[in-house]
């Protein structure tokens, strides 16, 4: 057993946990965040991305002991104050979800995509970066248009902001 | 209509809890004092069980019991059924095995369960099914349909003598024989349909808690037709009678068809529930989701079209067999008889057509519906022997097509289906147009310039959805009726909700369904809330497959509304002092025509819950049902259009375009519909090009994880160019036809035309993986290779 602390979307959370939980469990059940889906046992589907230290990672890829110390943000921490993200929002906008089982792990992938890229995403690259995360509904042409999207209203912010 | 009405594109209500992490799936759910379940499962494909040992598993930590088959049928549950019965040729009925929730003597496939384990955490129930020991005895196995029919292949269940499950036929044999005998030209090819996973990505679940005191189950599970299941689990597999089973589809994940079966593992957790005294829940993994999710597809087929001297197709004949799998799955009898050879004419006039299916059991995975459902085998037989044919006979395959479409509707075709409207030339046109077919020569000598090989192939589908009327399909063998139902409720205050039997796990109904009430009473679809997947909340519904939810489920919605309208209307004439034929809705408000008068859509709700100034003999209250069983299939109907290139060397082949014109009739929401259409499209072109389940001799499905199951991700797939075409559906009070599974059947014969166009060798089986469409490529330019 292993007592981790981890700060989930700001908060502290611990648990002592078998030393096998994996950290998307921790967030799951330790958490109670079931916004992190499972989607596959072998690291390839990205249901369950989360960032961690603000990187993306798959949380079925991951101990929960190996977080321990790190900041975690998963889907639910990331609208602030009721409003939505631009990633979230822009999702909604261009109808890039249809069941939402894929979404969280997809959001959190495309805010991560587009931190490290900003406004030089285009689609080939888009579509390259999300080969990590699958989608059986919305066939991702919703998708990339929602992360395209997303990207210039950030990088717009960012300008207008300077 | 207001901004909210039919035809807008209006965004999704339900978005904001998925993108927030708010959605509420079966795993999400708890109840207090749960344990986990586990499953063990046979790892051979074919063996005798000769003894189980929980011994050492019942000792482990946090393990409340090991139960097993025997106690399943000790304790009365009952068998698996299929619920569609098929009459073979000669008469008898389909041969079905017994298929037992956990099996204590044969198991017939790899993954089947044969105990279940419950314990205190998912970890522990994991560690003490492994520790359950089962002794097998193997038997010999096999795989392969074709193979299951020969003499002296491995006897699967005894009551299926040669592993045939019934050897079925359709349409007028002399006549179409006739036909060949006297043909001008003859094509005959052999098309096999490959073996798909349908792969939601919610994997399966169920949490099942019972309730001592009040005799009473309540089931969460990932479900496409919560109502369908409870009628199921209660009046056949004894697990209660229904009023004291409540089943609860929460937010579900897609389905794709693999969500609409009851399968072993949801009834064992109700009955383990009742037999440990404590809730218990059951997540698959991806593994037992490839293993015991229904398949789809598997069929082999050989095809024969017959021309007269002037290019008219005059028969088809055809002959498939189909894989079902070790067993009979909930509706698997129907999807390669009637949901696939009445599709055989196409578009096309055919004037005679004969088709024999055998089924057959393999030591396999069942096979049941997948998006699509036998739809997608007869569009790709279809139109990969149109194909073929224009290819043979040196006629532009466009053209071929057209030639023999038909023109006029209704269209009897030889097999059962009446086509009740369309107009294939205008979605052929459309699709061309866009498609720039007229100039595809000059993208093909610039794609060689640069080595690659260009082709273009194109796909002209018809499928049928909203399978109907009841009385038909009760006729054809089906065990249930098909309609659909629907309950309109508005407040006292005039908000309102609509209750549905139709489910929704992706398809946008909390959106479209209140689109319809919105566009009846101009208000804003806010004011709406859609109810769907509770049995104690809806009476009973058939729930979503065939894309029925918009013809079937919604014109029950209509039918509710209009019986809401009808008595509102009565009202606002009584309470405004007019003829009850003078009021019209416009704007939330009912209105006296010509006049000033007006009632607010929410008084006049009020006013019939107050009821202190009612009608002579109305009753209070503003709430209606409805019943809808629709008169006919719909056709919906498009042309698709891909174009591809091909890296000579690697074989690897690149979409360049696709170009989909559909013919869904009314479409109450554009953006859902075309996030539909991509959706399918790229399950299509999985299964062009990706997908493929794969069995080694021995009965080990090698393709068991995403690791050598190829799933479509985004860089596989192109960004669509949707468009489309109107025909109303005469059929049904909003003209519509059904949008959900077209992608998914209409597109893998155009990737296989556009690939085959390029390498110029008609030869190739999907999935065309690059190995494939490299080694067609050799087979077919030896000269050019070797160079
Ligand atoms: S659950 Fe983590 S990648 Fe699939
Ligand atoms: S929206 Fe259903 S899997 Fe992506």
């Amino acid at each position: 057993m292993a007592t981790v602390t981890i700060t989930v979307n700001g908060k502290k959370r611990s648990a002592t946990v078998e030393d096998r939980t994996l950290l998307v469990n921790f967030l799951r059940e330790n958490a109670g965040l079931t916004g992190t889906h499972v989607g596959c046992d072998t690291s390839q589907c990205g249901a369950c991305v989360v960032h961690v230290d603000g990187k993306a990672v798959k949380s079925c890829t991951m101990l929960a002991a190996q977080a321990d110390g790190a900041e975690v943000v998963t889907i639910e921490g990331l609208a602030q104050g009721g409003e939505l993200h631009p990633v979230q929002a822009a999702f909604h906008e261009h109808h890039g979800l249809q069941c939402g089982f894929c979404t969280p792990g997809m959001i959190m992938a495309a805010t991560d995509m587009i931190n490290r890229y900003g406004a030089k995403l285009d689609e080939a690259t888009i579509r390259k970066e999300l080969d990590g995360n699958i989608c059986r509904c919305t066939g991702y042409h919703n998708i990339v248009k929602a992360i395209k999207a997303a990207a210039d209203a950030m990088a717009g912010t960012a300008q207008a902001a300077e | 209509m207001g901004v909210d009405g039919i035809g807008a594109r209006v965004k999704r209500k339900e978005d904001r809890r998925f993108i927030t992490g708010k959605g509420r799936y079966t795993d999400d759910m708890t109840a207090p004092g749960m344990g986990f379940a586990a499953f063990v499962r046979s790892p051979h494909a074919h063996a005798k069980v000769k003894s189980i040992d929980a011994s050492a598993a019942l000792d482990m930590p946090g393990v409340e019991a090991v139960l097993t088959g025997e106690q399943l049928v000790g304790d009365g549950v009952g068998n698996l059924i299929c619920g569609w019965m098929i009459h073979s040729k000669d008469g008898t009925p389909m041969k079905m095995g017994a298929w037992r929730a956990l099996e204590p003597e044969i198991v017939r496939h790899v993954g089947q369960a044969v105990a279940v384990v419950v314990a205190d955490t998912l970890a522990q129930a994991r560690d003490a099914a492994e520790a359950v020991v089962v002794d097998y005895e193997e038997l010999p196995a096999v795989v392969d349909a074709v193979a299951a029919l020969e003499p002296g292949a491995p006897q699967i269940h005894p009551e299926a003598e040669n592993n045939l499950i019934y050897d079925w036929e359709i349409g007028d044999e002399a006549a179409v024989n006739a036909a060949f005998d006297s043909a001008k030209h003859v094509t005959s090819m052999e098309i096999s349909n490959n073996r798909l996973v349908p792969n939601a990505m919610e994997p399966r679940a169920a949490l099942a808690d019972y309730d001592e005191a009040e005799e009473h189950y309540t089931l969460w599970t990932t479900s496409q037709n919560p109502h369908v299941a409870r009628l199921v689990l209660s009046a056949f597999y004894n697990i209660a009678p229904e009023h004291k089973l409540r089943v609860i589809a929460p937010d579900v994940g897609g389905g794709f068809g693999s969500k609409i079966y009851v399968y072993p593992e949801e009834m064992v957790c109700l009955w383990a529930s009742k037999r440990t005294g404590r809730p218990v829940k059951w997540v698959a993994d991806r593994t037992e989701a490839f293993l015991t999710d229904a398949h789809g597809r598997d069929h082999k087929s050989h095809a024969e079209i017959a021309l007269d001297e002037n290019n008219r197709i005059t028969a088809l004949r055809v002959k498939t067999v189909a894989n079902l799998g070790a067993y009979m799955s909930l509706f698997s009898s129907s999807v390669p008889t009637y949901l696939y050879a009445t599709l055989l004419s196409g578009q096309y006039d055919i004037p005679a057509i004969h088709c024999n299916v055998k089924t057959v059991y393999t030591n396999t995975t069942p096979v049941d519906a997948y998006r699509g459902a036998g739809r997608p085998e007869a569009t790709f037989l279809v139109e990969r022997i149109m194909e073929t044919t224009a290819r043979e006979i040196g006629m532009d395959p466009a053209e071929f097509r057209r030639k023999n479409f038909i023109t006029e509707f209704p269209h009897q075709t030889p097999v059962i289906m009446c086509y009740d409207s369309g107009d294939y030339n205008a979605s052929l046109d459309a699709a061309m147009k866009a498609a720039d077919y007229a100039n595809f020569g000059a993208r093909k000598a610039e794609a060689a310039s640069r080595g690659k090989l260009r082709g273009i192939g194109m796909s002209c589908y018809i499928e049928a959805c909203g399978i109907a009327p009841s009385q038909a399909v009760g006729s054809l063998g089906a065990g249930v009726g098909l309609w659909e139902s629907a309950e309109v409720r508005v407040n006292p205050v005039g908000t309102i909700e609509v209750l549905t039997g139709s489910h929704s796990h992706g398809q946008g109904h909390e959106t479209t369904f209140a689109q319809l009430v919105a566009d009846r009473f101009g208000v804003g679809t806010d004011t709406v809330q859609i109810v769907h997947g509770d049995t104690d909340k809806v009476q009973f519904g058939m729930g979503t497959y065939g894309s029925r939810s918009g013809a079937v489920g919604m014109s029950a919605v209509v039918k509710a509304l209009d019986k809401v309208e009808a008595k509102a209307k009565k009202l606002a004439a009584h309470l405004m002092e007019a003829s009850e034929g003078d009021i019209v809705v416009e704007g939330g408000e009912f209105k006296v025509a010509g006049t000033d008068k007006s009632t607010p859509f929410f008084q006049l709700a009020l006013a019939a819950y107050t009821a202190h100034n009612m009608p002579e003999g109305m009753e209070p209250g503003l709430k209606e049902g409805a019943f809808y069983d629709p008169t006919n299939f719909t056709f919906p109907a498009g042309t698709y259009i891909c174009e591809v290139e091909v890296d000579p060397d690697t074989g690897k082949t690149e979409i360049v375009s696709f170009v989909a014109a559909d013919d869904f009739g009314k479409i109450i929401n554009p953006m859902i519909v075309e996030g539909q259409v991509h959706g399918g499209l790229t399950q299509g072109i999985g299964q062009a090009l990706l997908e493929n389940a794969a069995y080694d001799e021995s009965g080990q499905l090698i393709t068991a994880s995403y690791m050598d199951y190829c799933m479509p991700r985004a860089d596989d797939v192109p960004s669509f160019n949707l468009m489309t075409t109107e025909t109303i559906c005469p059929g049904n009070p909003l003209g519509m036809k059904g949008c959900g599974e077209a992608g998914a059947i209409g597109s893998p014969p155009a990737v296989i035309n556009a690939i085959t166009d390029a390498i110029g060798n008609n030869e190739l089986e999907m999935p065309a993986t690059p190995e494939r469409v490299w080694r067609a490529l050799q087979a077919a330019q030896p000269a050019q290779a070797a160079e």
